[in-house]
């Protein structure tokens, strides 16, 4: 598998305060990788820092190409973020979330991927006129996702998507998220603090720490490691 | 008697509807800026009176004719407006909603005395594109230039209806200003997108100059100071963040100053007279605040727990 994405010694800060302390990661090609760590460990900052919407330094690549700029530019190089807390345009309809999402893309086939996006959330197909802030939580979750893969991504950033949701809403959300991994082959770095679901779908994970990569595995050494158990499994 | 009240009656409503038309663009241009910048620009008017300068001094020194130089008017007001945003607006913007407002108080004064330095306070005679003739339509005496007004309005707000609803650069514009943070992240550039609806509100504004320069057969410095709070009236009427309501509010607005000015004639409301006009707009400000502060088409605002 070939590196999609390497971050190499990130640092990150909001004014005076430090968030990174030099943040190394990489995800390969088709993988599902799992931040995690606890409350201010640095885990939504890191994915800010890939794209763009905090200052930072140290060296970001995506595909060997180095990242620079703001998320305008990120977003144009293949990088959708869903941000924590429902990415949608409240005010807009599901349909200009949706277009909104194709919004960097110049090609002809943004209605034939609407609907195959809509394939994904049957509830959608109805209801392409609603405007997102009348949808429930886990519905404005998923409209985040589908708006995400409307711009077909190179990789995919998730930051906490089970905030706030059903557990069986959150099953359904990472379900799709493993199937399109599965049949589309989208590459997805997710942030979670319910350390169960996300080491469940994610093959390697990297656990942090006061802005600094404590541990790093595989999703299922992680989760026979002792530290790891007690810390955010809880059992 | 009756259908000669009726006919003065038609009268007023068509003066309302083309006075209410330039109320209505000149709201559009505050409301696209309220969404974006989220303040009131107290410049828009000045920004208009100036706009309609520059086609007085195309056509007058210059010799143009009226269509080119209301052309190049239109150029010139957009690039004004991008210019606006990005040299004096945009390094407040991310300051309190105050600072800004305090900007465009400035830059309202900096105009006008910009516009009495450049052609002094002495009013002018700028010519409107639809001639000074009126036709009689069943006994109803209309003039070319309201009829005209009305028709370009309501020609603008189908175009703005359009670029908002159908394009993906009105979608983005709209993304741009509900949602600054997230329009980045998909991918739009939001400071393009606010200089240009910086542009895109001058650009309305020059064309309510223009259409109230002949109506009143005055330039003047301060000729956009009562359209601007007929404007203001209209955009709040109509709720501050909804193009529909700024339309609907502006030729509402119209159509009642011109019903008070008719009903004064028949002798309800006698005491109205012309003075009163302004005073009336200031009461529909304060009493839509009161009763329906997000007016009639505006959406009361929740905020998300």
């Amino acid at each position: 598998m070939s590196t999609l994405l390497e971050l190499d010694r990130i640092e990150a800060r909001y004014g005076p305060v430090q968030a990174l302390h030099g943040v190394s990661l990489t995800v390969a090609e088709g993988e599902i990788v799992a931040v995690l760590g606890a409350n201010g460990a640095g885990k939504t900052t890191t994915l800010r820092a890939i794209s763009g919407t905090v200052s930072r330094s140290g060296t970001i690549d995506l595909e060997g190409k180095s990242l620079r700029g703001g998320p305008e530019a990120a977003a144009r190089a293949g990088i959708a973020h869903v941000p924590e807390g429902r990415g949608t345009f409240v005010e807009l309809t599901v349909d200009e979330n949706l277009r909104l999402g194709a919004y960097t893309r110049r090609d002809r086939q943004v209605r034939a991927d609407m609907k195959r996006v809509a394939e994904y959330f049957p509830w959608m197909a109805d209801r392409g006129g609603q405007r997102a802030g009348t949808l429930s939580g886990g519905e404005q979750q998923m409209l985040a996702l589908g708006r995400a893969l409307m711009s077909r991504p190179r990789l995919l950033l998730l930051d906490e998507p089970s905030l706030g949701l059903a557990p069986l809403v959150v099953r359904e959300f990472f379900r799709i998220v493993r199937e399109l991994n599965e049949s589309e082959g989208l590459t997805v770095l997710v942030v979670e603090q319910d350390a169960r679901i996300a080491l469940s779908i994610s093959s390697r994970a990297y656990v942090l720490e006061v802005g600094r990569v404590a541990l790093s595995g595989s999703s299922e050494e992680l989760r026979a490691d002792e530290n790891v158990r007690r810390s955010y499994l809880g059992y | 008697m009756i259908a000669a009240s009726f006919a003065d009656f038609m009268q007023h409503v068509v003066t309302g509807l083309a006075q209410g038309g330039v109320f209505a663009l000149l709201a559009l241009a505050l409301v696209i800026i309220h969404r974006s910048t989220g303040v009131i620009n107290f410049a828009q008017g000045e920004m208009a009176t100036l706009s309609a300068y520059i086609a007085w001094t195309l056509i007058v020194n210059h010799g143009w004719s009226y269509w080119p130089a209301a052309a190049a008017t239109l150029a010139i007001s957009f690039v004004g407006g991008v210019l606006i945003h990005t040299v004096v607006i945009r390094p407040v913007e991310r300051g309190s909603v105050l600072r800004i407002v305090i900007v465009t108080i400035g830059l309202l004064v900096g105009i006008n005395g910009f516009i009495i330095w450049q052609w002094s306070g002495v009013p002018q005679l700028l010519v409107g594109p639809f001639g000074t003739s009126t036709y009689d339509i069943g006994g109803v005496v209309v003039s070319a230039h309201d009829i005209g007004t009305i028709l370009v309005a309501l020609g603008i707000v189908l175009l703005l209806w359009l670029l908002f609803r159908f394009t993906k650069l009105g979608l983005a514009l709209r993304a741009a200003a509900v949602n600054p943070e997230e329009a980045r992240l998909v991918g739009v550039r939001v400071t393009w997108m606010l200089a240009l609806g910086w542009g895109l509100a001058a650009t309305l504004g020059a064309v309510a100059g223009m259409l109230t320069a002949p109506a009143n057969f005055a330039l003047d410095p301060n000729m956009m100071a009562p359209v601007l709070i007929y404007a203001f009236a209209a955009a709040i009427l109509g709720g501050i963040d909804s193009p529909i309501g700024a339309v609907v509010g502006g030729l509402v607005l119209g159509v009642l100053l011109n019903m008070l000015s008719f009903l004064s004639q028949y002798g309800l409301f006698d005491w109205f007279s012309e003075e009163l006009r302004l005073p009336a707009a200031l009461l529909i400000i304060l009493g839509t605040l009161l009763v329906r502060p997000q007016g009639l088409f505006g959406r009361p605002e929740v905020k998300r727990v």
